[in-house]
């Protein structure tokens, strides 16, 4: 299974100049009707941070995940990448701009391969045109097969060469979990947003996930943003941690600040006083 | 078996005719999951269209088609941008409701211009198109709904096969979330489906105006008789949609020819019931298993 464990080559440039990912967001508010989802949140991620974003169930993590991918608009705040001004972009243009993303629940499209999946997410960096591709002329080819290398190098990595050509949908849950983080990849985004990466997962998928996550960030200085429920996991890999309660950040520090913070404690193991 | 034969040709180009508009259909359905009652709207506008660019503007014959298809594809565009797109994100069934006034509206539209009388083109057809070897006769005009048929379907084969916005298209039918975060740009998908839905239904409209002459009612229930053709196909299959077009167009002209002509139009629906019984997702539609 372990065939080629080296550098996927979409992370060759990542020593000299890494592709920049500094996200910041400033007094974001959202609401629905009169739920309000996330009010007044400030976040900073640094390029190369593994930043993750923890909270009790409603607390609105998915929701500033969507925020920040363009899913739903904020009522009022805004969301600046690499210095630009991104709140009121759609998904789409997103994309382009260098933010991938994957799922709570998995969105793949179960009926296509795994290596159609993967496939789909090349083609904002396809660059030939109609003509040339008519003929199938040499640079046609020779691109085709630069985005199959990228892909391959994927599937190493990822190690799901087993399951290149199977229907996405016959796969079990922890692999499909992986299949949409190397979809993610192929966009390849200057910042990787996850949502739940390790949600229903046995401890062996896990471990393998965190392995592949700690890779990424560690290794290469891929800039990952993880929303998560599993403390362990989330204490263990992530360099920042922020807790979100209630659609109010609460704190914001290193994983070791965190968990001695006593308002992070009673968010999750509830009040004294009601004891 | 020479009236065997005579029946099944018209009732297989009838039914290409059909399934070509239930394509339409399918298209809108599988990208957006609207249900476009205005369809048959579609189809009389297209017939319409071609009117006014033959017997009006005097076009010779290719271009007037050609306009027509153009035309029928700005207005798809223009009813996805005007009447849909404020609409996404609301209830589904504001956005069905509202293909219910739009034929309504089209309807008036068309009765306010040309009333309800019968239209026809003038012969255009060439004779030689038609075939006449032994038992097959096939009159030029089906032979012409079947020529553009095979066309069209290879046509958009290609596009939904190796064009990147047919794939983009196939990938929002798929799963819309997923394709949105690909940088998949789903309004344009949306814009694009209700367009080529539209052309197709023009077309289908020219073809039917062509066998049977132009009158707003007579088209627009055609649209009506998409329903069957995709409940037997199965909704979300465009290759459903062709097969299921093709046996219920043999279906009614069989019993038209057979057993009698009143009972003709009913049968399209004696099926849709059976079919609904039976099979609910269709032949070829996708069997959605609840996992509780």
């Amino acid at each position: 299974m372990k065939a080629f464990r080296g550098q996927p080559s979409i992370y060759k440039q990542s020593d000299s100049k890494r592709k920049p990912a500094d996200l910041e967001i400033r007094r974001l508010s959202l609401s629905f009707g009169g739920v309000k989802a996330l009010s007044d949140i400030d976040l900073t991620v640094k390029s190369g941070d593994f930043f993750a974003i923890i909270g009790p169930n409603g607390a609105g993590k998915t929701s500033l995940m969507n925020c920040i991918t363009g899913f739903y608009h904020s009522d009022s705040g805004s969301i600046i990448f690499n210095g630009k001004e991104i709140t009121h972009l759609h998904p789409h243009e997103l994309v382009r701009t260098g933010i991938g993303r994957t799922f709570q629940n998995i969105e793949l499209f179960p009926g296509m391969t795994v290596i159609s999946n993967l496939f789909l997410a090349r083609h904002t960096h396809y660059h030939y045109g109609f003509l040339p591709a008519c003929f199938f002329l040499k640079s046609v080819r020779q691109e085709e097969i630069a985005h199959r290398r990228v892909l391959e190098e994927i599937i190493d990595f990822l190690e799901i060469q087993s399951v290149r050509n199977k229907p996405v949908g016959s796969l079990p849950y922890g692999l499909m979990k992986r299949i949409e983080l190397g979809r993610a990849l192929a966009l390849e985004p200057a910042l990787l947003l996850l949502d739940e990466p390790f949600a229903g997962m046995n401890l062996e998928e896990k471990e393998d996930m965190v392995r592949f996550l700690l890779e990424l960030n560690r290794q290469w200085g891929q800039t990952i943003i993880l929303v998560e429920h599993d403390m362990a996991v989330v204490m263990s890999i992530a360099r920042k941690i922020a807790v979100l309660n209630f659609g109010v950040k609460i704190t914001e520090g290193s994983p070791s600040e965190v968990v001695k913070n006593p308002e992070v404690i009673k968010a999750y193991l509830g009040d004294d006083s009601v004891l | 078996m020479d009236f065997f034969m005579q029946l099944l040709v018209g009732g297989l180009s009838t039914g290409f005719v059909y399934g070509l508009s239930a394509m339409g259909f399918v298209m809108i359905f599988k990208s957006s999951s609207v249900l476009n009652f205005a369809h048959g709207e579609l189809i009389a506008i297209g017939a319409y269209f071609f009117l006014i660019f033959v017997t009006w503007a005097k076009l010779p014959l290719v271009l007037a088609f050609l306009f027509t298809l153009f035309a029928c594809f700005l207005l798809g565009i223009l009813i996805e941008r005007i009447f849909l797109r404020p609409l996404i994100g609301e209830n589904l069934i504001f956005v069905i409701m509202l293909t219910v006034g739009l034929a309504a509206m089209f309807r008036g539209l068309i009765l306010l211009f040309w009333g309800g009388n019968l239209y026809t083109y003038p012969d255009f057809l060439p004779k030689a198109l038609g075939v006449d070897r032994g038992i097959v006769h096939i009159p030029p005009v089906y032979m012409a709904t079947l020529i553009i048929g095979i066309f069209f379907l290879i046509v958009f084969g290609i596009f939904f096969k190796f064009f990147s916005q047919g794939i983009y298209m196939r990938s929002v039918a798929d799963n819309q979330r997923a394709a949105l975060s690909l940088g998949v740009n789903v309004r344009r998908v949306f814009a694009l489906s209700w367009a080529i839905a539209a052309l197709v239904a023009g077309m289908s409209g020219v073809v039917l105006g062509v066998i049977n002459g132009i009158n707003v009612h007579n088209l627009s229930a055609i649209g009506l008789k998409v329903f069957p053709v995709v409940i037997l196909g199965g909704l979300d299959s465009i290759i459903g949609a062709i097969i299921g077009g093709l046996i219920i167009g043999v279906l009614e002209t069989f019993t038209g020819g057979y057993l009698s002509t009143s009972l003709r139009d009913v049968v399209p629906y004696i099926i849709l019931v059976i079919i609904l019984l039976v099979k609910p997702y269709g032949l070829f539609g996708l069997t959605e298993i609840e996992r509780v």
